[in-house]
């Protein structure tokens, strides 16, 4: 599926500095039901955002005004647990274009490049420093070069580098995901299948 | 001589149709498993694509994860879930891929009914949109879960982009204790290595223990690789691994089986072959393990106390937390407390053996009045088994009820759901907040743990269960 090509995104940010957020957390499974690909974000972190009857929970990040932004702060070990892509979607889908963390899950970090959410892993001190900044003012934003592969937290100015790959990178800043690519290769995959002993 | 090389890089490399440069590779697939939740939405891209499935026999379709477990025969009342199970037989009748939908005497959960029917084997790759998908390492495939944009890659081209994961090879050495078995082996191996420490890897395991694993231990232990991050985890083939898989209806047969055999004997990691990083494990040192926290990471010996915050690798915060979900304090012991819910059963412990199991246990006792059993065979062969070996004569003589196959209290999207606050002795893989049911609490344990708690009521040590 198409999503908005990346290159530099600079917005405030929603804190969450919790370890291990898992995928049941992020999207619950009985918010899996549907077939198609849409309203997930109304269910993002539904059990830690929602009471039972469907009040919002007044102390989680999510509904506290102060916090917004297009990039989601979390602790180490983000989107651990299960494959579903619906966990990426939901951050998709509520308005996140970048989550940043010091640790990704390795499902959750694929799934995120290949529907056009940026993760962006920073070493365990910036995570720190991001986290301060807001709490120092929670409209500090960030701005995430994907061209350059930095990270700038832009009220100190301090700035770290990220990892990605060439190939993610160039998906990501035109837009295109693997599947125009792959079905480029058929050629080379009838012969490769047609060897294959089983 | 060729440099040594690890059973990882045999498979992979075997597999790769291009490297692209500073990406990841190009991997053909040799088996796609599907299920009705992850698969939807790839089916509706192929369509607003236009394209096709390129090669629909290397895909199988079974109905698992939202499925009841009782019932079976009526029509399934949610209907969400009736309508992604509509959508699986529809897509996979319009896309000729082999279909075991609710009611066919094939179905179950994906990860069992895959190896039982001999569509596993060694050497080949396989993926399904759903992380447990590691089961199938254990007959020496590269096996992994992946998201719903890949099975829609899979589907229209039978390869996915994965940059190669580091490699790690973890030893167990020595005998099992009475009473230990392979959940035990990979919730220690988890409680000592932290939920996050396989990221980035792809485990073998190696040694005496899994070597004298039976095939579903081993499938077990592979199961649960995800729970550490890593991608995987596999198991080189060995005797045991041909024995389970011949005569299998979809095994190689004839010629087609002696050829693969000596195809999959090259299957094991050479001498000297180098790995990422590797840790090694006294048998001796595993009891029967239980978990008390949020992520499977947070497990303990049976006999041992809840940890204090120092003591573990979570952030004290998070550990906080997580204890304070689960209602339990730093020091409690953890033997003796009340239990509500006993579940046997998922990709994890819903085998044949996992039922002789919990059977070996409660044969002769009765059901703690204060403890509702859900027990859920992982497939209708297994269902099968568990009639034609005596088994269920055991569980109805202790009061138990057999279920009908699904993945059911694991991912809780049917109607099996544990209720806010109550306390699960359960035999799947994950214990995260509301994973069986908003407000649940689950403690992760091997079936003869859950055996134990559900004949006493209260989390017990099964060694004291055992008959000598
Ligand atoms: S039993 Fe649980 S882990 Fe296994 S396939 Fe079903 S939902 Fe996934």
């Amino acid at each position: 599926m198409a999503y908005d090509k990346f290159t530099i995104l600079k917005s405030s940010a929603v804190p969450m500095p919790i370890e291990n957020v898992d995928t049941d957390q992020i999207i619950p499974a009985r918010f899996l039901k549907a077939t198609e690909r849409k309203g997930f974000g109304d269910n993002l972190f539904r059990d830690w955002r929602y009471n039972a009857d469907g009040t919002p929970k007044e102390d989680f990040i999510l509904n506290n005004p102060i916090y917004s932004g297009k990039i989601l702060v979390g602790g180490k070990n983000f989107g651990s647990g299960s494959s579903r892509e619906h966990a990426a979607w939901a951050i998709y889908d509520y308005g996140f274009r970048c989550v940043v963390s010091s640790f990704f899950a390795d499902i959750f970090k694929n799934n995120s490049l290949n529907i056009g959410i940026l993760p962006v892993q920073v070493s365990p001190e910036f995570l720190d420093k991001i986290f301060l900044a807001i709490e120092a003012d929670p409209k500090a934003e960030l701005e995430v070069n994907l061209p350059e592969q930095t990270i700038t937290i832009v009220p100190t100015g301090e700035q770290e580098s990220f990892a990605i790959n060439g190939y993610k990178k160039h998906n990501m800043t035109n837009g295109f995901d693997d599947i125009d690519y792959l079905r480029s290769l058929k050629e080379d995959i009838a012969v490769f299948e047609a060897a294959r002993p089983y | 001589m060729s440099n040594p090389t690890t059973l990882f890089d045999k498979v992979w490399d075997a597999h790769v149709v291009r490297k692209i440069e500073d990406g990841p590779d190009v991997l053909f697939i040799d088996r796609h498993f599907i299920h009705e939740v992850t698969s939807p939405v790839a089916f509706l891209g192929l369509e607003s694509r236009g394209i096709g499935v390129l090669y629909p026999e290397r895909t199988f379709a079974t109905a698992d994860h939202n499925t009841p477990t009782i019932n079976q025969h009526l029509p399934v009342a949610d209907p969400l879930s009736a309508n992604q199970l509509a959508a699986l037989e529809k897509n996979s009748a319009k896309y000729n891929i082999s279909h075991w939908g609710l009611g066919h005497q094939k179905n179950g959960i994906v990860h069992v009914v895959g190896p039982e029917n001999g569509i596993t084997l060694p050497g080949m790759t396989i993926v399904c949109g759903d992380s447990h998908t590691s089961t199938h390492g254990a007959f020496g495939a590269i096996a992994f879960g992946i998201g719903t944009s890949e099975v829609e890659m899979v589907l229209a081209s039978q390869c996915i982009m994965q940059p190669k994961p580091k490699k790690m090879r973890i030893s167990v050495n020595g005998t099992l204790q009475k009473g230990v078995v392979a959940k035990d082996v990979v919730l220690y191996i988890i409680s000592q290595i932290s939920a996050s420490g396989a990221t980035g890897y792809f485990i073998e395991f190696a040694g005496d223990v899994f070597r004298n694993l039976t095939m579903e231990g081993r499938m077990t232990v592979c199961n649960m690789s995800i729970e550490m991050g890593a991608r995987g985890g596999m198991v080189a083939p060995d005797e045991k691994t041909l024995a389970y898989i011949q005569g299998r209806e979809q095994a190689p047969k004839g010629e087609a089986w002696d050829k693969a055999v000596s195809y999959w004997e090259t299957l094991k990691t050479d001498d000297g072959a180098s790995f990422d990083l590797e840790y090694v494990y006294d048998a001796a040192n595993i009891e029967p393990q239980i978990t008390y926290g949020t992520n499977p990471g947070l497990g303990t010996g049976i006999t041992n106390h809840i940890p204090t915050a120092s003591q573990v690798l979570d952030g004290a915060a998070s550990y906080a937390k997580s204890l304070n979900y689960m209602g339990f304090a730093e020091n409690d012991s953890i033997i003796g407390k009340p239990i509500d819910y006993v579940f046997l059963g998922s990709c994890t412990n819903g085998r044949i053996e996992d039922f002789r199991a919990f059977a070996s246990i409660v044969k002769g006792r009765k059901k703690a009045d204060n403890v509702t059993a859900w027990l859920v065979p992982g497939s209708h062969i297994v269902e099968a088994q568990i009639k034609e070996e005596g088994i269920l004569d055991i569980l109805t003589d202790a009061g138990f009820q057999l279920r009908q196959p699904g993945c059911s209290a694991c991912l809780a999207m049917n109607d099996d759901k544990i209720p806010a606050g109550k306390y699960a002795v359960s035999t799947s893989n994950r214990n995260f907040e509301g994973r069986q049911g908003p407000g649940a609490r689950t403690l992760l344990a091997s079936p003869l743990v859950a055996a134990a708690a559900a004949v006493t009521g209260v989390v017990t040590d099964p060694r004291e269960l055992i008959a000598e």
